[in-house]
């Protein structure tokens, strides 16, 4: 067996894999938590719950209606979103003329109201989600062995985020988008509905979560805290990005991601705190984020 | 004082020193190391403007440290408080220099993170023993002479401690410092062009608030004879949020209030398991779109005097 600085590099690369996966789940959700702060200037707390939710509906459906992953990965971002959307409707609209802080408080309630409902109703203990058959098994690449699923999860997360930078700074839509976070009273001028434009934001990052909750389903298990300590590393993720760009949130995610891994392959005991350190360092360097821009 | 505000804390003293004839002293001694915790949280939130969602590693710290100190250094209760005090200080002066460095929403994010980091570190640093916390930790003879098993000689101690912590904070708030403190809340840009140095008063505004949860832990370890990882963790400081919330933000005596409500609230709640965190939500979602300015902000209101 082969190793490069003592470590064997079936263990290196398996972690590499390991922090890729996390890595994926960092970029899709701070890139929903930059898309919703964006437009609407809150840090949505709910995104962990949001997250978890996803993940409950693709395990609901499967078990109470028969309906597979596919399908699932389809319907949770839906049903997830449509429920950001009303959540915005009905509670977050009447926040934006108070201190955005206000924001932070009431999606912090919500996400402790949705995470312990789902905590009273199937405990702590993770409830397991099969992987759909298609992507069973794996390939030997020669120097690891990479399962399928995981390159699928990867690959999908990557598209993903590719995608919503690109509708984001590249289309018409996206201008809109963009405009309307700079001064939404002048947009609103030219005529566009930009409340209308600030719920389905907020449906889309919401949505965007819930895929990512799909996504993690069948590698983590279905638990009801399973976007809870997530959210608060997501969080540092987002402070060490800034979140001034699009691009600068997906790169800090996979990035960040892949050092956490290599972490546990050198030091594991500071696996769990390295991204804190990380965005310590930061902080002390370079206060606006790595993507942000400097005031 | 004004004469609302002297009456006010008359009716506080009075009822902690009456209220031990009819209610459960060790819960009266919780309500007052969350009053002290929430008190200190609101010197930042209420009166700084800054709102910090790691206040928990404060309160969490100081208890481990005063845990440690009184069970394995065999110190005296008043030397453990102390230390676990200063610890907290400590701990607010390293973590306060890296999240004054943002505002807003980036300061709530930053402290939460910052005591994720310490949350994880109390789970793994052998002293804090992990998931089983620091147990049995002797109370002591307060000064030498006052044996604290008594629970009386208990009660009276974390009376003296809350009611100091309180008028400190009391008196920060009115003086110059204080002031200053509040015009960066209402307007940092003027207060900047007045000549003010706001990072600095941020800055000792939140290690005072860091000390005080601090005190308000190493008290509250000495009491239950326990410190654990409860009170490390993110919980804990959105529980600490709350209680402010829905005492009144800025005012003086609604954290008290709110700790009490909220206290009372987990204690009567206890066997219902996770239904306590989702009535915390509901309380949460409540406040904020209904009843911002709190108990105690909305008698001040009626009252239109400040408390």
């Amino acid at each position: 067996m082969t190793e490069i600085f003592g470590i064997p590099t079936q263990a290196l690369f398996g972690q590499l894999l390991i922090g890729l996966i996390n890595g994926s789940f960092y970029a899709l959700l701070s890139l929903g938590l930059a898309v919703i702060f964006g437009l609407l200037n809150i840090i949505n707390f709910t995104h962990g719950a949001q997250y978890m939710l996803g993940a409950f509906c693709a395990y609901l459906l499967l078990n109470k209606t028969g309906v597979g992953y596919w399908w699932s990965l389809l319907l949770a971002p839906l049903i997830v979103g449509a429920l950001g959307m009303l959540i915005e409707r009905l509670m977050l609209k009447r926040l934006y003329k108070l201190d955005h802080l206000y924001g932070l408080l009431l999606t912090f309630g919500l996400a402790l109201v949705i995470q312990g409902v789902f905590r009273n109703e199937y405990g702590t203990s993770g409830q397991p989600y099969a992987m759909p058959a298609e992507l069973a098994g794996g390939r030997n690449l020669g120097f690891m062995f990479l399962p399928n699923y995981r390159a699928w999860v990867i690959a999908t997360s990557v598209a993903v985020c590719l995608g919503t930078w690109f509708v984001i700074e590249k289309t018409k839509l996206g201008s809109y988008l963009r405009a309307a976070t700079e001064n939404p009273a002048l947009v609103q001028a030219f005529g566009i509905n930009v409340p209308r434009m600030i719920t389905l934001t907020y449906g889309f990052g919401a949505a965007l979560a819930a895929f990512a909750g799909v996504m993690a389903a069948p590698i983590y298990q279905v638990n009801p805290q399973m976007g809870a300590d997530l959210i608060i590393v997501v969080f540092a993720v987002v402070v060490i990005g800034g979140m001034g760009s699009i691009m600068g949130s997906i790169v800090t995610g996979f990035g960040l991601g892949i050092i956490e891994g290599l972490t546990k392959v050198f030091y594991p005991e500071a696996s769990n705190t390295v991204i804190f350190v990380i965005m310590a360092i930061v902080l002390a360097v370079r206060p606006a984020g790595l993507f942000g821009a400097q005031k | 004082m004004s004469r609302a505000q002297r009456i006010a804390f008359g009716v506080m003293l009075a009822f902690f020193l009456l209220a031990p004839l009819v209610l459960y002293p060790v819960f009266l001694m919780k309500v007052m190391c969350f009053a002290l915790f929430a008190c200190a949280f609101n010197l930042l939130i209420g009166f700084g403007g800054l709102l910090s969602f790691g206040h928990a590693m404060f309160l969490g710290t100081a208890g481990y440290v005063s845990a440690h100190a009184a069970k394995v250094w065999g110190c005296p209760p008043e030397l453990a408080i102390l230390l676990g005090t200063l610890a907290a200080a400590a701990l607010g002066l390293v973590t306060g220099l890296l999240a004054i460095r943002r505002q807003g929403i980036y300061f709530a994010m930053i402290t939460l993170a910052l005591s994720q980091m310490i949350y994880f570190y109390c789970l793994q640093a052998p002293f804090t023993h992990g998931e089983d916390g620091i147990q049995s930790v002797p109370r002591g003879t307060l000064f030498g002479f006052i044996d604290l098993s008594n629970i009386w000689a208990m009660y009276a101690t974390v009376l003296v401690v809350f009611v100091a912590g309180f008028l400190l904070i009391y008196r920060a708030i009115h003086s110059p410092f204080g002031q200053v403190l509040k015009s960066i809340r209402e307007n940092e840009a003027r207060a900047i062009s007045l000549g003010y140095d706001t990072t600095r008063y941020k800055f000792l505004a939140f290690v005072l608030s860091a000390a005080l949860a601090g005190l308000a832990g190493a008290t509250k370890a000495i009491v239950f004879q326990l410190a654990s990882l409860t009170d490390v963790h993110w919980t804990m400081s959105g529980e600490v949020v709350l209680i402010t919330l829905l005492g009144g933000m800025g005012t003086i005596f609604g954290p008290v209030a709110g700790a009490l409500v909220i206290i009372t609230m987990e204690n009567y709640l206890a066997q219902l398991g996770a239904w306590v965190t989702v009535a915390q939500g509901v309380i949460f979602v409540i406040c904020v779109l209904a009843f911002r300015r709190g108990i105690v902000g909305e008698i001040a209101h009626f009252l239109k005097k400040p408390l």
